[in-house]
């Protein structure tokens, strides 16, 4: 039976170390597994923590992303509910956004992602190579781990090397939730689109072998192609998608591995180990940000409790990545964990598209890393590592390491 | 040895293709894994099982 917390718990839950999870979760999973929270907006919401739950809530067609609905909670104190119902986040519902995945998917296929592999070496070799050349303690979260995404990103964009450091400001403000004002975070999305705009014209122009030259003549099977508006939103959306999260994912994966530095040592004796390490990773970050909110929109019976339609509820692939019903061992770190299972890029029709990607990035990082600097250490003592606040994402301040 | 793919189960996450890209590989459309080989060759084996068992949604079986 699920027990109801009368009084709602303030959510995000907040944790005592940078790489622990909130104390909740093991109670919440085993007790109260619909749970009752307030978000930041002072909006109430139904947090999911188990592994069933949250999957299946992923991907039922009942639990949508219309969070502007009239009865939706809204996310945060800002107006206009932050990144989850921004007019990028409205124009590509517009556009139908099962289609407009599918003119995606193509570019994030794992055939093509391992083709950008090369590349992605080449990028990460070079920014380490300077992080090297400045000397130690280097922070190397913001030395590879904060430009390499953006790096991918703006190749695949098509957009020019000099313009890779405005990219990273515009997505690090559209991404946040309370550290800056709705005036900022819209002004710095006003910017963004123009460039985009701006971008847009030059490819269509003179197009190139990119992602953006290839959607403004792309259409789909009823022949109908994307809007500017959309064209813009898609930039945008890839993005604030593919910037932040990989880049918090590559600090918060090398501080789980060098916090212990077995991990990180037997990875040195073994790199074999790096495929399944970065699943595990993934699996076991505790810090993962706000988790997944659906609306529903009928009906549906979760953990024995009925939701019913125009709740908001908010899943936490993370404590569900945590439920010893699903992983063994789930509170251990296993580098060799097999099968892995883990919902940290979501679970069904609107999982993670860029996740080849991802993994992609974190891989090539941690083989890269692991071939250059084995000596690698924190220069800190995991106790003094410190979350960002304020972002959807999840993440470290920073990571300082030595070697 | 034959190979088995649930593409129902399947969350098109691609690690098949990049483990054994002989034997599988995504559709255009939504990413979900084909399969391209269901009886690979002998050589093949290690790179099919090293799939099965990087698969996240456990889609893929193997049989003798």
């Amino acid at each position: 039976m699920n027990q109801e917390n009368l009084v709602p718990l303030r959510y995000p839950l907040s944790a005592k170390g940078a790489l622990e999870p909130p104390a909740e979760w093991a109670e919440l999973r085993e007790r109260c597994p619909v749970a009752r929270v307030r978000l930041p907006s002072g909006d109430e919401a139904s947090l999911l923590t188990r592994y069933d739950d949250v999957k299946m809530v992923l991907s039922d067609p009942r639990c949508t992303r219309r969070l502007d609905a009239e009865d939706a909670a809204r996310i945060s104190e800002s107006e206009s509910g932050g990144v989850f119902n921004a007019p990028m986040a409205t124009a590509l519902y517009s556009a139908g956004q099962q289609r407009w995945r599918m003119m995606l998917t193509k570019w994030f296929t794992a055939k093509r992602v391992n083709a950008l592999k090369p590349g992605i070496v080449a990028m990460t070799d070079r920014l380490v190579d300077e992080m090297i050349e400045s000397g130690h303690p280097a922070d190397i979260k913001a030395r590879v781990g904060f430009p390499l995404p953006v790096w991918v990103i703006c190749d695949l964009l098509g957009v020019p090397d000099t313009d890779r450091d405005r990219f990273a400001r515009w997505s690090d403000m559209m991404l946040n939730l309370t550290r800056y004002g709705q005036t900022e975070i819209d002004a710095a999305e006003a910017e963004f689109g123009a460039y985009l705009t701006a971008h847009l014209d030059m490819k269509r122009a003179d197009p190139g072998e990119d992602l953006l030259s290839s959607l403004l003549t792309a259409t789909d099977a009823d022949g109908a192609g994307l809007t500017d508006i959309q064209l813009v939103a898609t930039g945008q959306a890839l993005l604030v998608a593919g910037h932040e999260t990989t880049a918090n994912m590559i600090g918060k994966m090398l501080a789980m591995l060098l916090s212990e530095r077995r991990r990180w040592e037997r990875l040195v004796a073994d790199p074999s180990l790096v495929r399944t390490a970065v699943e595990e990773a993934l699996r076991f970050d505790a810090n993962p940000g706000f988790g997944m909110p659906r609306y529903v929109e009928q009906n549906i019976e979760v953990a024995e409790t009925l939701l019913p339609r125009g709740t908001t509820v908010v899943c936490s692939m993370a404590a569900a990545n945590r439920d010893e019903n699903t992983f063994a061992g789930a509170d251990e770190m296993t580098l060799d964990r097999s099968p892995n299972p883990h919902l940290a890029f979501g679970s069904g029709p609107h999982s993670c598209l860029g996740q080849s990607l991802a993994r992609t990035e974190l891989q090539t990082v941690l083989e890269v890393l692991l071939r250059r600097l084995p000596t690698l250490e924190l220069a800190v003592p995991a106790e003094e590592l410190r979350r960002v606040e304020g972002l959807v994402v999840g993440g470290l301040r920073e990571l300082p390491v030595r070697w | 040895m034959k190979v088995i793919l649930d593409q129902d189960k399947c969350v098109a996450s691609g690690q098949c293709v990049m483990a054994a890209p002989e034997v599988f590989d995504q559709r255009d459309e939504d990413g979900v894994a084909i399969l391209l080989n269901d009886s690979p060759s002998e050589a093949g084996t290690e790179d099919v099982q090293h799939a099965a068992s990087v698969c996240p949604a456990l889609a893929i079986r193997l049989s003798a």
